[in-house]
Formats: structure tokens, sequence, C-alpha cells
């Protein structure tokens, strides 16, 4: 087995195991957990594109944006859950779904 | 060899552990073990520039955030009950596995060439610019969404009126 294929299988897990998270749970914080774990198969697809396709660099500089607005991603999703957990009480996406306060 | 597919099978299990975890907090760190190791995969990919960002931000940065958000928002996890039906949630999951696999079959198998060319440092610099404005900008973005989504509510004028 050679490191691109166990690269690909790390890839096709965290991917899936992401999507898992989204699809299943119901607390926003998990969710945003569940998220992280796509974007970083994401980000190990990237920079194996760019190592098989010869463009490395490419690859790289792609995966360090994403990496950056990852980043920002949480920083916003997890101040918004707190603002959301502040003013409904709770952070159950079955009851954050009514719109009610 | 074989220490990369160990590296593969943690890192596969951190990612289900932090899934299971009861705890917000304890799923916390599971991630930022998952993010340790998936730096550690992108070093041994050939991408240390990478691999050091991932493991600062990924396992440093973002962890810290999620305790902060933890800590204000309570360990209060509702009870484990899907949104939508689960079988219907793994046919999903199938179908997307099963086309991510599709479409790398012809990848598993193939070898790494060597790396040639530029430097990252010199690419990232000369030739992709406009990604380090865009990072900056959203740096300024995410700090600025962070400091207007924790601050306090104000009380309205009328109502600071009416109690003096």
């Amino acid at each position: 087995m050679s490191l691109a294929s166990i690269i690909i299988l790390v890839i096709l897990g965290l991917v899936g195991i992401g999507l898992y998270a989204l699809l299943i749970t119901r607390n926003l914080i998990k969710v945003v957990i569940g998220l992280q774990m796509m974007v970083k198969g994401a980000i190990l697809a990237l920079v194996l594109a760019g190592r098989l396709s010869g463009q490395v660099n490419l690859g790289q500089s792609l995966a360090l944006t994403v990496v950056v607005a990852d980043t920002i991603v949480a920083v916003i999703a997890l101040a918004l859950a707190v603002q959301i957990r502040r003013h409904c009480g709770t952070l159950d996406l079955n009851d954050l779904a009514t719109l009610r306060r | 060899m074989w220490w990369q597919v160990i590296i593969a099978i943690v890192t596969l299990g951190c990612a289900v552990e932090a899934i299971r975890a009861k705890k917000l907090l304890v799923s916390a760190m599971w991630l930022a073990g998952t993010s340790a190791l998936v730096a550690l995969l992108l070093y041994i990919l050939g991408a240390p520039e990478i691999a050091v960002i991932e493991l600062s931000v990924g396992a440093g940065l973002v962890t810290v955030l999620f305790v902060f958000a933890i800590n204000l928002t309570g360990e209060a996890a509702p009870p484990f009950r899907s949104l939508i039906p689960k079988p219907l949630a793994w046919v999903v999951i199938a179908i997307t596995t099963g086309t991510l696999i599709w479409l790398n079959l012809p990848m598993l198998g193939a070898s790494l060439p060597d790396v040639q060319g530029l430097t990252f440092q010199a690419a990232f610099w000369e030739n992709r610019q406009v990604d380090g404005w865009l990072q900056i900008v959203l740096i300024f973005t995410g700090a600025l969404g962070l400091l207007g989504l924790l601050a306090d509510e104000k009380p309205h004028q009328d109502d600071e009126e009416v109690s003096a």
C-alpha cells in the first residue's frame, strides 16, 4: 500500500466521520467539530493532489488559505453559538429550528 | 510503511472518539489530537510549512477557542437523538464516500513524484499574492466579526431614560 493510498483512506474517513457528525448530532458545538473534521480532510486532499499532479506549491498555497478560512469559520461559529446560548438558552438544533425565543 | 498505517488508524480513531464523546470538552481534546496527527501526515507528505501552521492553528488556537466557548455555554449536551433518521444518514454517507472512492480510484496505488520547481515560500510570496491578501482580509473580517458577536448588548436609550 503506497503513501497516497493511505492518505486517501484517511481523507475518506475524515470526510465520512465529519458528515456523520453534521447529519446526526444536535449540539451546535459538535456540528462545528464535525465541520472541522471535513475541512481537515479537504486540506489533506489539496496537498496530496498538489503532490500527485506535480503542482506542489499550488496545492500548498490553497491548503494554507483553507486553514485560515477554516479558523475564521470556527471563530465566527463559536461566537454565534455563545450568543445563541445567551439569547435562546439552548444549543439544541431541534429547539433552534423553531426560531422561537 | 507500517508506521504510516498506524498513524492513519490512530488519526481516524481520534476523529471517531471526538464524535462519540459525550462531554464537549473531551470532544474538543480528541479534535486537537486529530489536528496534531493530520499535521504529522502533512509533514510526511512533504508540506512542513502547512504542517506547522495546522499544528499551531488547528491543534492550538482552535482548541483554545473551543474550550473558551464550552466554558461560556456550559456542558449541556442534548440527548443523542439524530435530526434525521439514522438509516438515511448512513445512506447519504455511503453515497458520498462511494463517489469519492470512485473518483479517487485512479490515484490508489499511485507513487508520489519527487518535488521539483520553486520552494513553497518563493511560490507563495511571488506567484500567489492574491492568496496572501485574501488571508489578511479574512483575518480582519474574523476579528471584527468576533468582536461584534461577543460584545455585550447595550441597553436601548429609551429604556435608560425610563429607568432614570
